[in-house]
């Protein structure tokens, strides 16, 4: 049986731990308020563009666009969404698993395959398999502003113009709820799934659709990659909240039950030292 | 008079929203009035202001780029980066043009994006400009 001290030691240790977690909860806790806002904030972008898209796109159909068309694939761009920290649970080992084992199936060698990489776990991951990581992107915000992440997103749809490789696909984790969060594989590049809205309205261009659609389908895919990135976000902080929340939990239930065995095994001291003073006593009569 | 509901968009978050009588803002083809019952329209917009007309007043939102879609009764500006007159951060533009204008002069040095400061330069004063309420 460990000593008195022993469970002190493992009593103080583990408060000092719970606390902790603690805070570390309530820091994500704020973080995925604002994270769910900033998501939230973002849809109506999103739904005009998607509209003004799906019109352009799908009303006249004589565009012929780059990014519109689907192309003999060479070379399949994976863009993988995970977080700069850990301590978040398995929200970044379920994207990367996912990632990883769609690339063994779907490809026989490394130079079939490029992968972006936003965030330093998943970008430790991949080059540490010595996969084709061809950008990598660490240190993205909390809060993530569209100018801040401008340039990941541009280059990223520079990198399909320019036929780095012949279509995108991203993983992150969706968000469905404070407790749930889902991975995710989306097609982005090329544009060939657009959703169509209810109501389509034909529009006038000024000038005309295909340099519309120029300077239209870029900044769509781009705000694609940042509302995937948002999301993700926000899963994130729910992930590491939720794993916190679990740590703090499982702390307090370990003290409970150290303290249960403090508590006998002082009790059992003090019975021990009681029944040496009558031994002792008894021997001296 | 007639009055269409305006909206200003950016991947941040609503920037503008409201009734006004008339928009008018700098489309990549030139300068562009819009009335309330305009056929549906959509127009890539230039760095610049947009000018929102409403009893008399006229507010301005710096847009830089995006676009500019019409219906009859609603106009939406989508806008990556958007901020009405009274948001704009006047120092930090002043360090951007700055900063804008030193990259430019060293036109010499290789590794300088020239396209890139170009169009830095454009927002700054663009910002500057419409915070001061001129335009």
């Amino acid at each position: 049986m460990a000593s008195l001290r022993d469970i002190k030691n493992r009593i103080t240790s583990t408060k000092k731990t719970s606390q902790i977690t603690k805070a570390m909860e309530m820091v994500s806790s704020s973080k995925w308020n604002r994270g769910v806002m900033n998501a939230k904030a973002f849809v109506p972008y999103m739904e005009k563009m998607q509209e003004v898209t799906a019109s352009i796109a799908m009303g006249s159909k004589d565009v012929n666009h780059p990014m519109l068309q689907s192309r003999p694939v060479k070379k399949t761009g994976y863009l993988v969404i995970t977080s700069d920290r850990g301590l978040a649970g398995a929200f970044n080992s379920n994207v990367i698993r996912q990632v990883y084992q769609t690339i063994q199936e779907r490809h026989k060698s490394n130079d079939e395959f490029a992968i972006i990489a936003i965030g330093r776990v998943g970008r430790d991951f991949f080059a540490k398999q010595g996969m084709n990581v061809v950008l990598e992107i660490i240190g993205v915000a909390d809060q993530p502003s569209f100018s801040e992440i401008h340039d990941i997103t541009s280059s990223t749809v520079g990198m399909f113009e320019d036929g780095t490789f012949d279509e995108l696909y991203v993983y992150y984790n969706h968000y469905v709820s404070a407790i749930s969060q889902e991975v995710t594989e989306k097609k982005l590049l090329p544009l060939t799934d657009i959703e169509v809205p209810t109501k389509m309205t034909s529009y006038e261009f000024e000038p005309n659709a295909e340099e519309i659609l120029e300077v239209l389908l870029p900044q769509y895919a781009e705000s694609l990659i940042f509302g995937s990135l948002l999301d993700s976000k926000a899963s994130e902080h729910a992930a590491r909240m939720n794993a916190m929340k679990n740590a703090t939990d499982n702390a307090n239930e370990l003290i409970k039950s150290l303290s249960l065995s403090y508590n006998r095994a002082r009790q059992a001291a003090i019975t021990q030292e009681i029944t040496e003073i009558v031994g002792g006593a008894a021997a001296l009569e | 008079m007639k009055t269409m509901k305006v909206n200003v968009v950016t991947p941040d978050g609503p920037v503008y929203e409201s009734d006004v009588e008339m928009v008018s803002t700098k489309a990549q083809t030139g300068e562009l009035g819009i009335l309330p019952g305009h056929i549906p329209m959509v127009a890539p917009l230039e760095i610049g202001a947009v000018r929102m007309k409403h009893d008399g007043k006229t507010e301005l939102v710096a847009v830089s780029g995006g676009f500019l879609e019409v219906r009859p009764d609603t106009v939406t500006i989508l806008a990556q980066t958007a901020e009405t007159s009274d948001e704009i951060d006047v120092e930090r533009a002043i360090r951007a043009k700055e900063r804008a204008e030193q990259r430019l002069r060293e036109r010499q040095q290789e590794n300088v994006d020239f396209r890139r400061a170009e169009l830095a330069l454009q927002r700054a004063i663009n910002r500057i400009s419409i915070s001061q309420g001129k335009l």
